[in-house]
């Protein structure tokens, strides 16, 4: 039975929003030219960064890995083009944190020569774990964003997964490269998803699309029907603001709540989004790993919007030169979308696994913030049905316990409340304050719990010591002042208490000798005779006393 | 390498503005402002131009002295609510003095004491308005006839300012020619002197200051700021829950009580369209700061109010208790945003409800 609802449902708030997307879907996805060089953050993922795999100056592959890891939820990198690796490490990267990360530079010649791949015509062949493995050495994470390491998202070990829900909602205005994928490679994307539901050994598959894309919906519909392909389905949903926010289009489709600090996969569901999906067929078919992906470039501060497919490690510059350049009205770079993207200082950063848009817009503009009024119409946005204005309110005055007991940790942070708020209060800024401090109580909490520890073994520690040290000195106090107790006296004295000693022990010695032993009639005798005989042989006998 | 500019996410700058919100509001309370000039005359204008003036001096003041931006703050226009809220709640021929004491304790005790706009926990129009009422009841009673009443003219506009600057009834006029108590007081005090609903219709006396609904003029003028009121909730600029909550819990117990004894309880419609209701559902107990933030806890907030106007009216010391029941509800938002909060996505309706059966303070 299919967990598809027949009427869809609905999540809390959200908003209509203006979605731009007309833009930049004008024309087809365009290869992006070849960069000179390409620069590739080691880390590019949720979880461990992996371990460098190739030397300054060594010539590299096209689909080569860069890293090895080992770690369960990790990925590793590989060479998008094939090039010489000029420089190993910091160098800016595209992170709301501005801060440099350990990045592999490769100056490419042109070739773009393939290393050796093996692929697979018929996924059948290979089982769910050979899939994973697979999905996971070609370095495949989630596309819509969140970069999280795909292979671990396919692994069923723990649960039961029925359904696959491939996301290609793509709520965010100005962002089309899912649409545009969905249009033009709408055959990978469902035989992406039939690898998946292989990996997951799941049911059904839903493939739901916002009713703003109603070319990639047709496509994929009539794919799926010529194809008969029963199992998966297309669903035309709503377009709403955060409707692609995994909870929330778990939501619509079905009706249920992923429960708040559990995964899709609790309720037998797994999210994947459709770039992933074409990622995945592309390494279990061809054996190709995750290099490139397509990028929206858009915004009215670029000439041309349009759909680019972009090498991993390609500058955002030289992508906007092939868009036309920038407008006069460039006056801020922003990865991803208006409502979650960050915004960068230069655009002089490489394309990562999870760049989805460059939107350029006009310069942002902070407003001044003016008092809340407690209007409520960030709670009516809500699509986690939370109390934005008293989640602002208490942390803006540093109350963190109670923030908490406001669900803070269940918001996302899509920005609808921002979005609404007639005072124009940052209020996610105020959000990701309150997580990060929190975040950075709990581990200075935990470090000084290990601290304080530590520090109560030690006193212990010292304190045993001393325990010891004192017990030892008592030992020694106590046979000290016996051997001076007893040295003490007159020396004649000691002499005759020894010698009395002496005389003492000799007769004790006497005495130990046996005395029953005399005055024995012969029969007694005769018994301990035998008695001593039977000691000798060892042999007990059971009836011989009296 | 290009430069740009960077700010946190979300980049798209709301429509919306607290200036415009307050805008409409002003915008909405036009008609029924209209409708009161024309029932009881310049009194009304003038009362609402001296609150305004000194609305806003006392609040610039008050900002400088907090060292806050003027500007931004006084083009808000909320202490310009503020001071209409309160020149119409107050009699038309209130003296000038109590007038600018009322709205300058509002704004200075009422707001800004507790640091300005948002967070101030009672209505300051309501704060500045039961400070007249409680210190100066004597003159919290100059009230005009409606002009439609036979036997009454209006006062002129030079007349009605030497009323409410000089505090002297023109040549040749007594307090009591020009000045009348409401239906709503007619109508408590001679209940009180056990006359029946009836016999206080058909008096000689009394019996023409009713109309088809409830007094003439605030028939009309209810009906209006009804109107404005409906404005602004269709345009979500107030949360159409609180009026509803408070209408209808009046409605409720006025209809009860009429239904056991029409003689001694008025009729729901008298209620519902006598003295501020209207005002005070749509305007004054949805001032956002003040009332509470949740949907559940707007409904249980209205019915609140709605419940202590009616418990006031009736049996209390006033005719109109809308002030009283809007700061006693103010007093219990914070335990009401509390108890209702939205069971949050994701959470159960188990562990939602055992967080708060814990309360607060744990």
């Amino acid at each position: 039975m299919s967990r598809l609802l027949d009427h869809l449902s609905h999540f809390h708030g959200g908003l209509e929003l203006d979605y731009h997307k007309d833009m930049s879907t004008q024309s087809p996805i365009e290869k992006a030219e070849l960069p000179p060089e390409l620069i590739l953050p080691v880390h590019q993922h949720i979880g461990d960064a992996g371990e460098i795999l190739v030397n300054v100056g060594e010539r590299v592959l096209k689909g080569q890995p860069l890293t090895r890891t080992d770690a369960y939820v990790s990925a590793p990198v590989h060479a998008p083009s094939s090039g010489t690796v000029r420089e190993i490490g910091e160098r800016p990267v595209p992170h709301p944190s501005r801060l440099s990360a350990l990045c592999i530079t490769i100056d490419t010649d042109g070739k773009d020569e393939w290393a050796e791949l093996s692929g697979c015509e018929d996924y059948t062949e290979f089982n769910p774990i050979e899939i994973r493995n697979r999905v996971r050495k070609a370095g495949i994470v989630g596309m819509g964003g969140a970069a999280f390491p795909t292979a671990v998202k396919l692994n069923i070990s723990a649960h039961r997964i029925d359904t696959l829900i491939l996301n290609g909602a793509e709520c965010e205005p100005y962002i089309s490269c899912d649409d545009m994928l969905m249009r033009e490679q709408f055959a990978e994307v469902v035989q992406g998803a039939e690898i998946m539901m292989h990996a997951l050994e799941a049911r059904e598959c839903l493939i739901a699309v916002e009713d703003n894309k109603p070319i990639a919906i047709r496509n994929l519909t009539d794919y799926v029907k010529q194809n008969r392909l029963n199992h998966i389905q297309v669903v035309k949903i709503p377009s709403r603001y955060p409707t692609g926010g995994e909870k929330q289009l778990i939501k619509v489709l079905t009706g249920e709540e992923v429960p708040s600090s559990g995964l899709p996969a609790d309720i037998g569901l797994v999210v994947q989004n459709i770039a992933t999906a074409v990622a995945v067929y592309n390494a279990i078919v061809y054996g190709r790993p995750l290099i490139s992906r397509i990028v929206t470039v858009t915004g009215s501060g670029v000439e041309q919007p349009r759909n680019l497919e972009v090498l991993i490690g390609t500058p955002m510059g030289p992508l906007i030169e092939q868009c036309g350049g920038y407008t006069d009205e460039a006056g801020s770079l922003i990865m991803g979308g208006p409502m979650m993207g960050f915004a960068m200082q230069t655009d002089y950063l490489p394309v990562i696994k999870g760049c989805n848009c460059l939107l350029v817009q006009p310069p942002v503009q902070q407003p001044t913030a003016m008092p809340c009024i407690r209007c409520g119409a960030c709670a009516s946005a809500c699509p986690a049905s939370l109390l934005p204005q008293q989640l602002y309110w208490h942390a803006s005055s540093r109350n963190f316990d109670v923030v908490q007991d406001y669900n803070l940790f269940d918001c996302i942070e899509c920005g609808c409340c921002a979005a609404v708020c007639p005072s124009h209060i940052p209020l996610v800024q105020y959000y990701r304050f309150a997580k990060t401090e929190i975040w950075h109580q709990e581990r200075e909490r935990q470090k000084s719990d290990h601290a304080r520890q530590r520090h109560e073994f030690r006193l212990q520690r010292l304190d045993n010591e001393k325990r010891e040290r004192d017990e030892r000195l008592r030992k020694k106090k106590e046979a000290l002042a016996k051997k001076q107790s007893s040295s003490a006296d007159d020396p004649k004295k000691a002499a005759i208490a020894a010698a009395m000693k002496r005389v003492q022990e000799k007769k004790a010695a006497a005495d130990n000798q046996p005395s029953n032993t005399e005055n024995l009639n012969p029969a007694q005798q005769q018994q301990i005779n035998d008695a001593d005989q039977r000691r000798q042989q060892g042999k007990p006998e059971s009836s011989s006393e009296s | 390498m290009r430069q740009f500019s960077t700010a946190s996410s979300p980049f798209s700058i709301p429509e919306t503005r607290v200036n415009k919100i307050m805008r409409d509001v002003l915008l909405a309370l036009i008609p029924g402002t209209a409708a009161a000039i024309y029932f009881f005359g310049w009194g009304v204008l003038v009362n609402m131009l001296i609150a305004s003036v000194v609305a806003m001096g006392t609040e610039a003041i008050m900002l400088s002295l907090r060292h806050r931006p003027i500007k931004p703050y006084l083009s808000d226009y909320s202490v310009l609510v503020t001071a209409w809220l309160l020149a119409l709640a107050l009699p038309q021929l209130a003296p000038w003095w109590l007038t600018t004491l009322a709205t300058g304790f509002a704004v200075v005790f009422g707001k800004h004491l507790y640091g300005g706009l948002g967070f101030n926990p009672f209505n300051p129009a309501m704060v500045g308005y039961v400070v007249a009422i409680i210190s100066f009841p004597r003159e919290m009673t100059q009230w005009v006839p409606p002009q439609t009443l036979a036997g009454f003219d209006h006062l002129g506009l030079m007349d009605t300012l030497k009323v409410i600057f000089a505090g002297v009834p023109p040549e040749g006029m007594s307090w009591d020619s020009i000045s009348m108590a409401t239906p709503l007081d007619t109508m408590k005090t001679q209940l009180g002197l056990e006359l029946s609903i009836k016999d206080i219709h058909d008096s000689k006396t009394y019996g023409p200051m009713f109309g088809a609904i409830s007094g003439i003029g605030w028939e009309w003028i209810n009906g209006l700021f009804l109107l404005g009121g409906l404005w602004l909730a269709f345009k979500k600029v107030l949360d159409w829950r609180i009026p509803a909550g408070l209408l209808g819990m009046l409605f409720l117990l006025s209809n009860g009580f009429a239904l056991y004894d029409y003689a001694s309880f008025p009729a729901p419609t008298f209620e519902l369209f006598s003295g501020g209701i209207m005002l005070g559902a749509f305007f004054i107990a949805t001032d956002p700061v003040t009332a509470a933030t949740t949907s559940k806890g707007r409904w249980i907030y209205g019915m609140g109010i709605g419940f202590f106007i009616f418990i006031i009216r009736t049996w209390g010391g006033y005719p109109d208790g809308i002030a009283f029941a809007v700061l006693l509800m103010n007093l219990s938002t914070p335990l009401l945003d509390y108890y209702t909060m939205p069971r949050a996505f994701g959470h159960s309706w188990k562990e939602f409800t055992h967080h708060h059966k814990k309360g607060p303070e744990e």
